[in-house]
């Protein structure tokens, strides 16, 4: 079945919808949906959003800005963070006059709290000042993704967007050069369908289920990112994965920095704050990159607690906040701790691990999140993304916390209007014969296979490969064999059979196509993470400990070319903030 | 340990009517989620089995089913909450058309979720800065702004099973969280959408909205808060 609209958008979580809701009147917008919008991980985001707004201290967009460029260890173009920053105070006005219900301070103000890496200087007037936390990021209780999911859709369906969900994308239509729609199977039935437009959104998310411990939803395993790459779009900077410090022991559920910003503290086997060590003015709330590499450390030097299946954790104490600040603060994830780990945390402290959270890199954009298709800037005309599956790039080598809820709205609106504006000139670009094809194809090829292979060993093999040997720290003897590796479950994967050969809601069939996409997104971080040899924020590498400027100072973009991966770069844009060592 | 689930299986495409099929899985831990032994037969037991996923801890609302005969999330009850040594049954939401396994339609719910006017409606300009509203105000708004869109308490709903036309729980629950934002400026025109016989008046008290929640929302008292401001409004 063939459809014609002006715009679809592929994704309903905060950038997609955000987006939806800049196609003005008059103009035909499909969103489409995997699941249902309301269960996009948007609405997993606990802790806040940033915006210097200054309800609770004083506080400015520069030094948010600063924090954000610092925190992306200067990788993160600075044209595009001061853009973002500066852009935060009326983004977060327009969700609460959208009607998204904030905590509120005792004016009736939105309430802000500490977060990782958000800082102020302690005496303004002093450009050397030291820098302590500041309260920056406007809140929910622990639950601000999920009510500005909730929001957004809500004022979409206000809007009368039209929502195809439970419509899996599968293919990207580009004809002379230009985007001009997408395939998708329809879940319910399993028919494909064509959605011809002028412009198309990628609002996709990310890939955590690349590792084995996460914190992502099932849902996220890099469909954008992989269409478009293997549609010749390259990606940028995905060696740069976030690994979030505190996930739960064993599961990767995410305990919010909402709960270190209430004053939450990490401890080791003896006790002791090891924070202090690592970070000694903001401590516990330094940024995630450099918590995540002190648990591991903590963690190899014995300092780790052992559990019962014979892994490792480190503490979380929250069991001196107090019932009232747990309960009106921090519900949710202390809920989660009870729930999954039989802990309670008013009395005893959790036990956490790092947890595969967050992709700094994806499909490169520009700053009104149009397509790039090459390092030198050229764009693709008709296509644009937005959100986890971009990189514009705001978070550079580490994203601090909350800026990835910023970042959907921001940059998620800044697409749509440019989207509106691009309407106005382009026209339909005709489809190519059977733009289908390719995905018949690959169903086709699944359905028939009758190799001995399995979905979910080779999906659980890849985990455990990323986990082991491209998270925390990376070293090249390891990555080589990873690149070997995924390469070796690409082969077997051709050889999978899968038993459900029905149309309808076939969701192994869907799981076979998500695995595809997963391994392709493992081999582009994997290669490009052999490849940057230096360390600089979420990258860590063993065997290349410093920053290194001079030679890494800039993006990585691979390029899927054909099957042979080919790496290129692009300069990073600094304006404001020259490049200094990252203490905190 | 071993676990025997007795899952409720149909195909459109070759069934009749549903039927149950029972599995054995080895190598479970009483700490594993109700979600994860799914996983695990679809993985390694039978491929075919189909169910509604994503978030895998409670937030997103995906895997609502009738667990032991009551409706939760697949994701939020592990195996020690059961009687995980007698057989464990699972099937689909109850009162809803199942597209497959333990797949329903969601369309009639979606749709009284919409009837509702899910959003906030505003006459007056904003101002420049946020809309002010005490904390206190904030938070009672809180408990209704959790709902996760499960469905497994407007499925749970007498009233519901026998009256098509009621909106059930979730989508009262979403009224009152607009209806009692202090912000909201719809007045009537959001209260005469509920104030019907196949609105709040068809709730009956019944609580077992409040027994499905996996969110734990006291989704009764919501609603009789709306019947109070309906009753309020009349004197």
């Amino acid at each position: 079945m063939v459809h014609t609209f002006d715009v679809v958008i592929v994704g309903a979580g905060g950038a997609g919808l955000r987006a939806a809701l800049e196609i003005p009147q008059g103009y035909s917008c499909a969103v489409l949906s995997k699941v249902y919008p309301s269960r996009s991980h948007t609405g997993t985001a606990q802790g806040g959003v940033c915006a210097a707004l200054a309800n609770e201290e004083e506080d400015s967009w520069e030094w948010h800005m600063f924090d954000t460029v610092k925190g992306s260890d200067y990788l993160g173009d600075q044209d595009s963070i001061e853009i973002m920053c500066r852009d935060a105070v009326r983004a977060i006005i327009e969700l609460e006059h959208m009607g998204l219900p904030f905590s509120r301070t005792p004016e009736g103000k939105i309430a802000q709290r500490k977060f990782g890496g958000h800082t102020r200087p302690e005496n303004p007037a002093d450009p050397n000042s030291k820098r302590v936390a500041v309260r920056r990021a406007c809140y929910s209780a622990d639950r601000t993704g999920h009510v500005m999911l909730h929001t957004l859709f809500e004022n979409c369906i206000r809007q009368g967007v039209h929502f195809y969900n439970e419509f899996f994308v599968t293919d990207l239509i580009m004809n002379k050069g230009v985007c001009c729609g997408i395939v998708a199977m329809e879940a319910g039935t399993g028919e494909l369908h064509v959605f011809h437009a002028r412009a198309v959104m990628f609002a996709t998310g990310g890939y955590g289920r690349a590792f084995r411990i996460t914190s992502n939803a099932l849902i996220g395993t890099g469909d954008g990112c992989n269409i478009a790459y293997e549609n010749e779009i390259p990606l940028e900077d995905m060696e740069f994965f976030q690994f979030h410090p505190t996930g739960l022991w064993k599961l990767g559920i995410l305990i919010s920095e909402a709960a270190r910003g209430e004053g939450g503290i990490l401890r080791n086997n003896s006790g002791e704050r090891f924070m202090e060590r690592y970070a000694p003015t903001v401590k516990d709330l330094a940024p995630r990159d450099m918590v995540s590499r002190a648990i591991y450390t903590e963690i190899k030097e014995g300092r780790g607690i052992k559990g019962s299946d014979g892994t490792y954790y480190v503490h979380l104490d929250l069991t001196h906040l107090g019932e009232q600040t747990i309960r009106e603060k921090i519900p949710e994830i202390t809920g989660f701790a009870r729930t999954y780990l039989g802990v309670e945390p008013l009395k005893e402290p959790i036990p956490i691990q790092p947890t595969a959270h967050y992709a700094m890199g994806g499909i490169p954009t520009d700053n009104d999140a149009r397509v790039l298709v090459n390092a030198k800037g050229k764009v693709l005309p008709g296509f644009y993304a937005a959100g986890e599956c971009a990189c514009v790039s705001v978070h550079g080598a580490n994203r601090l916390g909350t800026n990835s809820l910023l970042d959907i709205i921001v940059f998620g609106r800044r697409g749509g209007k440019a989207i509106a504006k691009y309407l106005q000139e382009a026209d339909f670009t005709p489809l190519p014969h059977e733009p289908e094809a390719k995905t018949k194809q690959t169903i086709d090829g699944i359905l028939t296979s009758k190799g001995s292979e399995n979905v979910s060993q080779i999906r659980v093999k890849l985990q455990e490969t990323m986990m082991d040997q491209c998270s925390v720290y990376r070293e090249a003897k390891t990555m080589k064999e990873l690149v070997g590796s995924v390469h070796e479950l690409r082969n077997r994967y051709k050889k999978i059979t899968i038993a459900d050969h029905g149309k309808k809601f076939n969701t192994e069939l869907m799981e076979a196509i998500e695995l595809r996409n997963l391994l392709g997104t493992a081999e582009t971080i994997a290669v490009s993470a052999l490849n940057r040899q230096e360390s600089r924020g979420a990258h860590a590498r063993v065997d290349f400990p410093k920053r290194d400027d001079k030679k890494w100072l800039k993006h990585t973009f691979i390029h899927y070319n054909g099957g042979h991966p080919k790496i290129s770069y692009k300069p990073v844009v600094i304006t404001k903030f020259q490049p200094k060592e990252r203490v905190y | 340990m071993q676990v025997t689930f007795r899952i409720q299986k149909y195909n459109p495409e070759t069934d009749t009517a549903p039927h149950y099929k029972e599995y054995l899985v080895d190598d479970v831990d009483e700490s594993w989620r109700v979600l994860d032994v799914l996983e695990k037969i679809k993985g390694s037991l039978d491929g075919t089995l189909t169910y509604r996923r994503s978030c895998a801890h409670g937030v997103c609302g995906s895997d609502g089913m009738r667990i032991n005969g009551r409706n939760r999330l697949a994701c939020s009850i592990l195996l020690k909450d059961l009687d995980f040594r007698h057989v464990v049954t699972l099937e689909p939401l109850p009162s809803m058309p199942i597209i497959k396994d333990l797949v329903v339609d969601l369309t009639d719910f979606y749709k009284k979720y919409e009837l509702v006017k899910p959003y906030l409606i505003t006459k007056t300009n904003p101002p420049e800065t946020e809309r002010l509203q005490s904390n206190e105000d904030a938070e009672k708004l809180f408990e209704s702004a959790k709902c996760i869109l499960c469905a497994c308490c407007s499925t749970s709903c007498p009233s519901l099973w026998t009256n098509e036309n009621y909106l059930g729980p979730a989508a009262l629950l979403k009224a009152y969280r607009f209806a009692f934002d202090t912000r909201d400026e719809a007045g009537d025109e959001r209260l005469n959408i509920i104030d019907t016989q196949d609105g709040v008046w068809r709730c009956h008290t019944i609580f077992n909205c409040i027994e499905a929640c996996p969110k734990e929302i006291n989704i009764t008292w919501h609603i009789s808060q709306l019947k109070k401001a309906m009753v309020n409004r009349e004197i």
